[in-house]
């Protein structure tokens, strides 16, 4: 197709761990494209090789076969990479450094730029930030990492990408902790966000139910593969593949029957 | 009897400051034997401090304010720490707690860290084998390859296993009570699955017969609790049957709760989630009349001045004065 504006791009992209008696292949083989302005989910179950293909697309991982492109270029620089491309984990504790107060961290995040706002700046984009994630910047003075609930913490992590503003944004299960209200917030201002900016977000995710609706494309894996890939109702409601299915099983919906409890 | 009793318990944090956080206010419940009562709520609410509070564990910063807990009858404040240690848990109340993998020491095997809990209680009574016999036995009921398990150490395991391996340490001693703190947060949802079936299975097998199980999933509680208790800024909002809470929520707390749900069925990409605007309250500071006022829909002048109390409504708990 003529105006496709490719962002990330893998060829049989591998990936394997150890040696010998320790040696795992975690990814094998992924083909796929992510195109500009695009919110694609990954989904899958724990041990299927999800977070490791979000560490290859922030750049700490180097593929062992194959290649990945950002941009039409292998990701050499990390830095170079990351003043575009930023994440957000699943845990938000190791996530923060415990010995500084949040703010303080808020603002020293800027210094990954090459080019960075004046200072006053900063404390203006860091108090926007923190009111899209519901928290009054005045609650916030002087706290450090401990003094926050983990749904907090998760918070302060997406404050940060809202005061960065990157192009590409991979959240590693980033709504995995916190509960429904926090997320349809969170998912409210990121869908926001992604407007103003036209930012790609990589959604990485075991929660069908969240793919389904915020995502363009959804890619199911499944033991380091790609076992269905398509638009959002073709994946959750007309499934082909029986991991899909089973996925979709295990979700506890309140309409359908789940385990029952037996009782003595 | 009920087999545990909390009556309008409160809780406080001191911090720094010499201030005082009030994390839980006036809770009250009863639970019957073979009950499992599931309390939801937002991140910061207070579920955890509750935790912390109900199995006795009042460590400062966090401290008693006013109220009582009785656990088979037995009043629980008031107890030194030790003969709580000693007598309560364990044994009468166990606790599965939040985020599995920080609660197993990597540094040794998990037959050794299920050891320590026969050996605290029951000093000098049994020989090691008879002790490792019998942690084999209940480890075979979670559904485990019991001897690679207890022969590992804990990062050598998946989520699952790891998260099976608390439940059976914790479950060891065949307490009456067990409290469960987000026990399935971390996992997805097929593990999630295997891990309630587990939980199941030990309360069929009368390994414990009642529960407290806290998450922040609601329709993860429709299959698992018989009554649900929602909490909203340290106070329970709502608490009824789970058919009652889910289906015809009368809070209107719940109601968002309830809206907010995303799921994978026909149309479901159309309906916007709901989110509630503003924050929760700051609990450091007093706070006058209903503490969801502020971001209701609903709300009228009489519930910002009022303070709220619990009111029966179409037989389920309510805190609201305008809910019918």
């Amino acid at each position: 197709m003529p105006n496709k504006n490719v962002i990330f791009e893998a060829k049989d992209l591998v990936k394997e761990f150890g040696h010998g008696k320790t040696h795992n292949v975690v990814l094998k083989g992924l083909n796929f494209e992510i195109e500009d302005g695009e919110i694609v989910t990954i989904v899958g179950g724990s041990a299927c090789g999800k977070s490791v293909v979000a560490k290859h697309l922030l750049g700490f991982m180097q593929p062992t076969k194959g290649e990945l492109f950002y941009k039409g270029k292998k990701i050499t620089n990390q830095r170079d990479h990351w003043q575009t491309v930023q994440p957000i984990f699943q845990d938000p504790f190791s996530a923060f450094n415990q010995f500084f107060s949040i703010r303080s961290q808020l603002e020293d995040s800027f210094k990954v730029l090459y080019k960075r706002p004046s200072r006053a700046e900063i404390k203006e984009r860091v108090d926007a930030a923190l009111l899209a994630v519901n928290v009054m910047p005045s609650d916030l003075k002087e706290k450090f990492p401990f003094e926050l609930s983990g749904g907090q913490m998760q918070r302060m992590l997406l404050a940060r990408i809202f005061a960065l503003k990157p192009q590409v944004l991979i959240a590693d299960e980033a709504t995995s902790m916190v509960d429904a209200c926090v997320r349809a917030n969170i998912l409210d201002y990121l869908m926001k966000l992604k407007k103003e900016l036209n930012m790609t977000i990589v959604f990485i995710t075991h929660d069908i139910g969240l793919a389904y609706y915020v995502s363009d494309r959804i890619f199911v894996m499944h033991d380091g593969g790609i076992v269905e890939h398509g638009t959002p109702d073709e994946v959750a409601l007309h499934p082909k593949s029986n991991h899909t299915i089973q996925l979709l099983e295990d979700i506890p919906d309140i309409h359908k029957d789940w385990i029952k409890r037996k009782r003595a | 009897m009920s087999i545990f009793e909390a009556k309008h318990l409160s809780l406080h944090y001191l911090t720094r400051f010499g201030s005082k956080v009030h994390a839980a206010v006036d809770i009250s419940f009863e639970l019957e034997e073979g009950e499992i009562l599931g309390i939801a709520g937002e991140s910061g609410c207070g579920k955890t401090t509750l935790v912390s509070g109900l199995s006795g564990m009042c460590i400062p910063p966090l401290n008693y304010t006013s109220g009582e807990i009785f656990v088979s009858g037995q009043p629980l404040i008031g107890r030194p720490l030790e003969d709580i240690r000693e007598n309560v848990l364990a044994k009468e109340i166990s606790m599965i707690p939040q985020g599995a993998y920080n609660a197993l020491n990597p540094t040794r095997k998990i037959k050794d860290l299920a050891m320590d809990v026969l050996k605290s209680h029951e000093k000098g009574k049994a020989n090691k084998k008879e002790m490792y016999q019998r942690i084999h036995n209940r480890f075979e009921l979670l559904g485990l390859d019991t001897d690679k398990v207890l022969n590992s150490y804990s990062v050598q395991l998946t989520p699952g296993e790891k998260q099976r391996s608390v439940i059976g340490i914790s479950t060891l001693l065949n307490p009456k009570m067990v409290i469960a703190d987000e026990p399935t947060s971390a996992l997805d949802v097929t593990t999630q699955k295997q891990v309630i079936g587990v939980i199941f299975d030990l309360l069929e097998k009368k390994v414990f017969s009642t529960m407290i199980f806290i998450t922040h999933e609601l329709p993860l509680l429709r299959h698992v609790a018989d009554r649900i208790a929602v909490m909203y800024a340290g106070e329970i909002v709502e608490m009824g049957t789970s058919e009652q809470l889910v289906f015809s929520p009368k809070h209107p707390y719940t109601q968002a709760l309830m809206s907010a749900m995303l799921s994978a069925e026909e149309g479901a990409r159309k309906r916007k989630p709901e989110a509630i605007e503003g924050a929760p309250p700051n609990l450091a500071e007093e706070i006058v009349g209903c503490r969801f006022a502020p971001r209701c829909k609903h709300a009228t002048d009489g519930c910002k001045k009022n303070k709220q109390e619990i009111r029966i409504v179409d037989n389920r708990q309510v805190r609201c004065e305008n809910a019918k």
